[in-house]
């Protein structure tokens, strides 16, 4: 019983940390450094489709990224395919500094009207490394 | 005998002509693509195509006049570009404006590119290519309820959900598919 529990944690520890890039640790380092303390992945996966009314339309991530990882979405306005947020689909995600800040920045903005702190930058990265 | 030799001195000529618009790369190749003559100069910047292709696609230069890049391209408009943040770094914005600048409709060969530049000549630049005169003549007779109302295309300004080959910068009538209603040309 105990063993298999211990056998439980490892391998839910094992999954989550499954997936890092050089880009993702160092942006989880930086906001540590910001004062984040633990990240809450239950939390992302909650803020995910929370909404917010944006210039009168109910936006939230999962408006143009949808709910399901590993399926592409949709811009809410422009209709352009965006690529499944899921690294295991779409390889290139979470390899660039540059471009994940730039890209929080802007869908922040986009989906909530303001930019996000660092505690949820790291929640929702933590979160998304990990689908 | 006569008749030869004119003709001979005529594509020598000829060849002496084109040999002072050699430096011109823009008009060489556009001679040697006709199709592509006559339609808009395709983007050949990976930079460009990345980040002004991300939330919609990368609008070719040439559909612009230089006066409309100007108001799009600086760091103030782009914090709010059509109510989106489309920020840039200092460096990638300075080559993404070079390189628009360098191509944008005065500067084309591409024949329509002309027609924008003609058809925004001495008037307020446009902020938008779908308010360009050349371009709504174009489209005016497209009914709403295949565009606004059409859930595959929405708006206007998505130009490559009707012309399949947009991408391309060919924007011609023969390559145009409307989502949702594959007998528009009735
Ligand atoms: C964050 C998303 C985003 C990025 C990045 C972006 N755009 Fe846009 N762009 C939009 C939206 C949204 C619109 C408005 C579409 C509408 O009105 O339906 C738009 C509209 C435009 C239009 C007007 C189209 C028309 O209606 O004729 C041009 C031109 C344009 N963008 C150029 C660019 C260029 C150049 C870049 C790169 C510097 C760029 N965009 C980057 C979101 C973006
Ligand atoms: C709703 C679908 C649709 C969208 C979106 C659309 N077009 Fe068109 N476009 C058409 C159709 C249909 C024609 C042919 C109209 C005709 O000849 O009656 C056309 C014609 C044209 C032509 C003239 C082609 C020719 O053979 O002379 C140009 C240039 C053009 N479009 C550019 C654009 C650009 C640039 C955009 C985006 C800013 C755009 N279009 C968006 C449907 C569309």
């Amino acid at each position: 019983m105990k063993k298999s529990f211990v056998l439980f944690c490892f391998t839910a520890l094992f999954t989550t940390v499954a997936y890092a890039s050089p880009a993702s640790d160092s942006l989880l380092a930086k906001y540590k450094a910001e004062g984040v303390a633990k990240t809450d992945v239950a939390k992302a996966k909650k803020d995910w489709t929370a909404e917010v009314v944006v210039e009168g339309e109910k936006m939230s991530c999962a408006s143009c990224h949808g709910t399901d990882f590993s399926k592409s979405g949709k811009h809410h306005k422009t209709g352009k395919v965006i690529e499944a947020m899921s690294h295991k689909v779409t390889a290139d995600r979470y390899t660039e500094e540059k471009k994940i800040e730039k890209w929080f920045k802007r869908n922040c903005k986009d989906a909530w009207g303001r930019e996000c702190t660092a505690q949820e930058k790291a929640d929702f990265l933590t979160f998304l490394i990990a689908q | 005998m006569q008749m030869k030799s004119k003709i001979a001195a005529l594509l020598i000529g000829l060849l002496l002509g084109s040999g002072s618009v050699v430096a011109e790369e823009n008009l060489l190749e556009a001679m040697f693509t006709p199709l592509r003559q006559k339609e808009v100069n395709p983007v050949n910047n990976k930079l460009y195509k990345d980040e002004c292709g991300s939330c919609h696609f990368a609008y070719q230069p040439g559909l612009l006049p230089p006066q409309s890049w100007e108001k799009l391209l600086n760091e103030k408009a782009l914090a709010d570009h059509f109510g989106e943040n489309a920020e840039l770094e200092k460096a990638d914005l300075a080559t993404i404006y070079d390189f628009v600048m360098a191509n944008a409709a005065d500067k084309s060969y591409y024949k329509r590119a002309r027609k924008i530049a003609n058809a925004t000549e001495g008037i307020e630049a446009p902020l938008r290519i779908t308010e360009v005169r050349y371009i709504k003549r174009k489209h005016h007779e497209i009914p709403d309820s295949m565009i606004k109302g059409n859930k595959d295309v929405k708006s206007l300004s998505y130009c490559d959900a009707c012309h399949t080959q947009a991408d391309k910068g060919v924007f011609d009538e023969d390559t145009v598919k409307i989502p949702n209603f594959p007998d528009w040309d009735d």
